[in-house]
């Protein structure tokens, strides 16, 4: 036990009575995050399918995988589907929680309506859309029909349109989240920086530009760097939504893992698979380290 | 948890929530946080209704097409509102009685996750922040390296792995992979280390224990941080589809998410009674938010995530 000065001394007794805090979680995480882990790896190595354990084969599957155009174009639609829908999942939730920070009529019911859709889970967004995204007798339609348009639009069924369909539905879904980060750092601004540049005379929307989204950079950065890897795990919806679809035009990367692993039963091959796109993950991860660290977190 | 209570045990330490409360009271001219004149704020209002109005549409339109009778959810052109309002599809979702019991799988699996994360996350964030054994550097630096791993990479081993320790079609093998949380640990851990060390090292001087710190101190001080954690915890576990849609084929193991899934292939194109279900899916956890709003919206700020 340290006793005060310890804290500042540079020496310290050895105490592994912390460790013993520690310990639960990390056999978790050893039993079903490292284990797992290790053990796709192996099996990337092997020919195993479902049914038998295989044989090694040395990196044949990652051979394999980097000559197999599905896996390109699967890692293709995860990186579309990212690109399409951060910024938008960013911006939204930028407005949102800017309108609801200005606002104080009502203010808990504009927050409800915009967090609400988060609280579904993917399968009852799934249906929602799907029947929302109905030809002829869906709201999409019905709601441009009301316009007076009739576009015609393909919204799942159109390999072009697809994609945007799902951002669209994805961004509906899970912007609240974004908004709700967006909303505590807003609230986290003394209003008095505000009150003194009213003073000086600076109007609302110049202390918009000047003081609010210059103070809102770190969380930007906070919420982008989250984004992009929880974009890059796309998979719910697009499986229920599609299956991949039409086409296989919004085929996801992990869709195509599940469908070696659970449909084709190639467990190895699957495993290598996945290894690729951990890969991908990993490379992202690092270099939004390298862009976003902060200062602090060096200590 | 009263407002005061959590104000009162609040952290000195995490400066920008102290201030938010008092900037908050200090508010000009009480219809809007910054200023403009009365028809900015009019405008502002009537664009945050319009997108309100929008983002709720989906729902309200799952909700018209399930009290609707079934025939008319296929009219062409399409009628906004039931010429007969009708639960009936309601009466057929529920009498069909799986949903009900997916709604109980859902809710004993994300509590004991729940339950479980936080006790393991903060035991564990404590050990991190606060305590000195060797190592502490290196083990700490691989838990955070585990956030970056997607846990849908994992279903297949770990599928493996539940067969191996038998746990196929078990609430078990539904909660145990959803335990292991490193970025819920990072998130306390973060919040710990922030906490004035003073009252620990007082009680250190009185002869407490590292347990009774933990128990005694530390934790009623991280009430806020806790709540969130658990909230954002039980909604991501209660939503969670892809683990256990693969660990559970049996339909009275299978939660919530996985069911509903499974349901739209049975109900083939009835559409009234696919929305009646989705909306009974959707209601437990929007009911839950409503209650609780105001603990959430704050807990987000706790988390830290906002990056302030």
């Amino acid at each position: 036990m340290a006793p005060h000065p310890a804290r500042t001394q540079p020496t310290r007794r050895r105490d592994w009575s912390g460790l013993l805090f520690v310990l639960p979680f990390l056999a978790f995480f050893a039993l079903f995050l490292v284990w797992p882990l290790v053990l796709g790896l192996g099996t990337s190595l092997t020919d195993t399918t479902l049914a038998k354990d295989g044989q090694f084969v040395g990196l044949a599957n990652f051979g394999e995988a980097l000559d197999d155009p599905v896996v390109w174009s699967s890692l293709w639609h995860t990186l579309l589907f990212t690109l399409l829908s951060t910024p938008l999942l960013v911006l939204v939730g930028l407005v949102f929680a800017l309108l609801v920070h200005h606002l104080t009529p009502a203010r808990w019911l504009w927050r409800l309506s915009f967090f609400a859709p988060y609280l579904l889970p993917s399968s009852a967004v799934s249906l929602i859309f799907v029947w929302i995204f109905q030809p002829d007798f869906g709201m999409a339609d019905g709601a441009l029909a009301a316009l007076g348009l009739t576009p015609e639009i393909g919204w799942l069924s159109d390999p072009a349109v697809a994609m945007f369909s799902i951002v669209l539905a994805t961004t509906w879904w899970t912007v609240g989240f974004n908004f709700l980060l967006y909303l505590a750092a807003l609230q986290a601004i003394p209003d008095t920086y505000h009150e003194a540049a009213a003073l000086d005379g600076a109007g609302g929307w110049r202390r918009l530009w000047t003081i609010t989204l210059p103070l809102l950079r770190r969380t930007t950065g906070l919420i982008v760097v989250l984004q992009i890897l929880a974009s890059l795990k796309v998979f719910d919806q697009i499986y229920q939504m599609t299956a991949g679809g039409p086409e296989q035009s919004t085929r996801p990367v992990l869709l195509y893992v599940y469908q070696a692993g659970f449909t084709n039963f190639r467990i190895g091959y699957a495993s290598a698979i996945s290894y690729v796109f951990l890969g991908l993950v990993l490379v992202v991860a690092l270099v939004q380290l390298r862009l976003f660290r902060s200062p602090e977190e060096a200590a | 948890m009263s407002t005061g209570d959590t104000t009162a045990t609040r952290p000195v330490g995490s400066g920008p929530l102290w201030t938010t409360r008092r900037a908050r009271r200090s508010v000009g001219d009480g219809t809007t946080r910054l200023g403009g004149g009365p028809l900015v704020t009019a405008a502002l209002l009537v664009i945050t209704a319009a997108l309100a109005v929008l983002w709720v549409l989906p729902l309200v339109w799952a909700v018209l097409t399930s009290v609707k009778p079934e025939g008319e959810t296929t009219a062409i052109p399409l009628r906004w509102l039931p010429s007969q309002w009708t639960l009936d599809a309601y009466h057929k979702v529920l009498a069909a009685g799986d949903i009900l019991r997916w709604m109980a799988n859902s809710l004993i699996t994300a509590t004991l996750t729940t339950v479980l994360v936080v006790l393991l996350s903060s035991l564990a964030a404590y050990g991190f922040a606060r305590t000195t054994f060797p190592g502490r550097r290196t083990l700490l630096a691989i838990t955070l390296a585990g956030v970056v791993v997607p846990p849908q990479l994992l279903v297949v081993p770990l599928f493996s792995e539940m067969v191996a320790l038998n746990l196929v079609d078990t609430y078990w093998g539904v909660i145990l992979p959803q335990v292991v949380a490193p970025a819920m640990v990072y998130i306390l851990v973060r919040f710990f280390q922030a906490l004035p060390r003073e009252v620990e090292e007082a009680a250190v001087i009185d002869g407490a224990s590292r347990w009774l710190i933990f128990w005694r101190i530390v934790l009623p001080l991280s009430r806020p941080v806790l709540a969130a954690v658990a909230i954002f915890t039980f909604i991501s576990t209660w939503n969670n589809f892809l683990w256990p849609f693969v660990v559970t084929t049996d339909p009275g193991t299978m939660t919530l998410p996985v069911g509903l899934t499974v349901v739209q292939g049975s109900f083939g194109l009835r559409y009234a009674q696919i929305m009646a279900s989705t909306v009974l899916a959707a209601l437990p956890l929007l009911i839950v938010f409503v209650v609780f709003q105001r603990q959430i919206v704050r807990g987000v700020a706790h988390t830290g995530l906002s990056g302030q």
